[in-house]
């Protein structure tokens, strides 16, 4: 009998090493497997084997959740304008150009119209790859923009939320988005309009305390890091690791803030179906 | 009470001890001509130093162990305080106190961030850094309000919502994110002052308002100078240039148009006369509450909706 036992399989050194071919397939953060970038498309980036969500961003939730075709978009030019003429060890300004041009988006979230099983939706949805997904003026204004689209028409609104938090480089700026679009959806709530709330990985800081958590539902996929304090500032507070599943989506259902968790190949037949059932 | 003394403030300290000193003598010799120079002088480097404060000297006044927090303030300015408590789900929160007052003819609702003034008292205060409950027991103090028609003021002075283990399981970001949208629709005047701190989301969550004001020694941001830069400069040491480049002060955010108006501190800083500063944020108070108790609960909601709708900067 051996004396010590590995106990994580990843230790194998062909585990680790093995050379993805460019691009062409993506490895599996949980169990590792590796999948092929058309098969991890039609599983909608979950995994084969695990069913681990990878995060994905604004481009293919809009695919995932909507009717082909259908999407809309608004305000689609908004981009930041560097209120504080914030510099760090990078001028902001710098960082957004860059940005804009690698990711080819302006900024962390994308609004719009479209339709759900044929059911008009106001939909925004939130990129976590833009300067992680941070909340500054330009999404504040776009999800405002959203909300009003949604109180006007009078047709569901449904944000899917990834992000960091406010975002640093607009200091102040970034704080009062978050009063900016609770005040929208407060003025929402009273004309009796549904909004969904979906909460993928990570969601967290100021996102959070804003109109993530202001949903008439709450819909979370499984396993996604939703909280206020991030974890490495929570454990440094309180001086101990913290417990396993802490601030997942299923200790936030186990707690009460989360309704439904919902796997990201039933997401939109979740949503579809609770307003179908409320509006 | 405890004098601590900032490292800019010590010359300052230094003459104002001399003073001391030839005061006392001066029942012995004359020296009136003297003390009457020295006055002088002081006065002149006082005003030198606290015109040219840098933001992150503002930060440190902020933080000033003397300086005011809620509860004096309360106690300076109004003749009839009673403090209540709890959220009415699970517990009182030390770091949020609140009440009805009376400030002279105004009858108002009183709350605020609660910091103590010694180890013992700030770990009772939590070092003015509630847990959800506190923001749970203000929105229900502020339907209190709401109920029997009565003004809220609120007073901001944390370091941030607390970020621990519990805050978490029992939705810190739910109770945040609840009280920016009722406060949003609360059909009763609110006045935000932000008296000390204002960080992020913990100071947020009590500081939706109808007219936002801010004492003149303040930072109110998104995050603190030291978390700032220990996350964009991966260093703790950057907290000078991380307040800069943050433009956290009152003239800041004045100049920013996210706050309505300054309130003036005594020379020095609001620690150096708590009577002085109450009076000052006193007067304010009674003539914006003049002006606000005659809006309509509708005009007061939407003036709110626009008021912060219009704060962001984009290009499209």
């Amino acid at each position: 009998m051996a004396w010590f036992k590995r106990s994580k399989e990843n230790i194998s050194p062909d585990s680790q090493k093995k050379d993805l071919p460019d691009g062409l397939w993506e490895k599996c953060s949980s169990c590792g497997e590796i999948i092929h970038k058309k098969q991890l498309e039609t599983n909608l980036w979950t995994c084969t084997k695990c069913g681990f969500h990878f995060r994905i961003g604004s481009k293919e939730y809009i695919d995932v959740i909507l009717d082909k075709g259908t999407f809309k978009e608004m305000d689609k030019k908004m981009r930041s304008g560097d209120p504080l003429e914030f510099e760090d060890t990078k001028k902001y300004k710098d960082r957004i150009q860059e940005t804009i041009k690698k990711l080819g988006l302006n900024d962390a979230v994308k609004t719009g119209t479209g339709k759900i099983n044929g059911m008009d939706v106001a939909f925004g949805c939130m990129d976590f790859k833009f300067i992680g997904g941070s909340m500054g003026s330009v999404v504040g204004e776009k999800l405002a923009r959203l909300i009003d689209k949604a109180f006007k028409n009078k047709i569901p609104l449904i944000i899917i939320s990834a992000s960091g938090g406010a975002r640093m480089m607009e200091g102040a700026f970034s704080l009062m988005q978050m009063a900016k679009t609770s005040s929208r959806l407060a003025r929402l709530a009273d004309a009796h309009v549904p909004y969904i709330s979906v909460l993928t990985d990570p969601t967290t800081g100021g996102t959070t305390a804003s109109y993530a958590m202001l949903g008439d539902i709450h819909i979370a996929e499984p396993q996604a890091l939703i909280g206020f304090a991030g974890p490495r500032v929570i454990k440094q507070t309180i001086g101990k690791d913290l417990p396993k599943g802490f601030q997942k989506s299923e200790f936030l259902l186990e707690q009460g803030f989360v309704d439904v968790i919902s796997p990201r190949k039933e997401l939109k037949n979740n949503i579809y179906n609770v307003l179908s059932l409320i509006f | 009470m405890a004098k601590t003394i900032l490292d800019f403030e010590k010359p300052i300290a230094e003459l104002e001890a001399k003073l001391e000193e030839m005061k006392k003598l001066s029942d012995k010799i004359n020296i009136e001509d003297e003390i009457m120079m020295i006055e002088e002088k002081a006065k002149l480097i006082k005003e030198s130093v606290y015109k040219d404060l840098t933001r992150w000297q503002r930060v440190q006044l902020a933080r000033h162990p003397d300086r005011p927090y809620t509860l004096d303030y309360i106690y300076a300015m109004t003749n009839n305080f009673v403090e209540l408590h709890g959220d009415r789900g699970f517990k009182d929160d030390k770091a949020i106190v609140g009440g009805f007052a009376a400030i002279d003819e105004y009858k108002v609702m009183i709350i605020g961030h609660q910091k103590g003034r010694d180890t013992k008292s700030n770990v009772f205060r939590n070092f003015g850094m509630p847990n959800p409950e506190g923001y749970r027991k203000a929105l229900r103090l502020m339907k209190l309000a709401e109920k029997f028609n009565k003004p809220v003021i609120t007073m901001i002075d944390t370091p941030g919502a607390f970020p621990g283990l519990e805050a978490e399981e029992r939705g810190q970001a739910e109770a945040i994110a609840r009280n920016l949208f009722e406060m949003s629709r609360l059909r009763v005047p609110i006045i935000v002052v932000i008296i000390g701190e204002g960080a992020s989301g913990g100071a947020l969550g009590i500081g939706v308002g109808d007219r936002i004001l801010m004492l003149e020694n303040c930072w109110y941001s998104v995050i603190s100078p030291e978390s700032c830069s220990s996350i964009l400069w991966r260093s703790w040491d950057f907290k000078e240039q991380a307040a800069e480049a943050l433009k956290l002060t009152a003239p800041d955010l004045f100049e920013q148009r996210l706050i309505d108006r300054i309130i003036l501190e005594p020379l020095g800083g609001a620690h150096k006369d708590h009577l002085q500063a109450a009076n000052n944020l006193k007067a304010v108070l009674k003539e914006e509450l003049e002006l606000l108790i005659k809006i309509k609960p509708e005009k007061l909601i939407e003036g709110r909706l626009e008021k912060f709708g219009k704060m962001g900067e984009y290009v499209e």
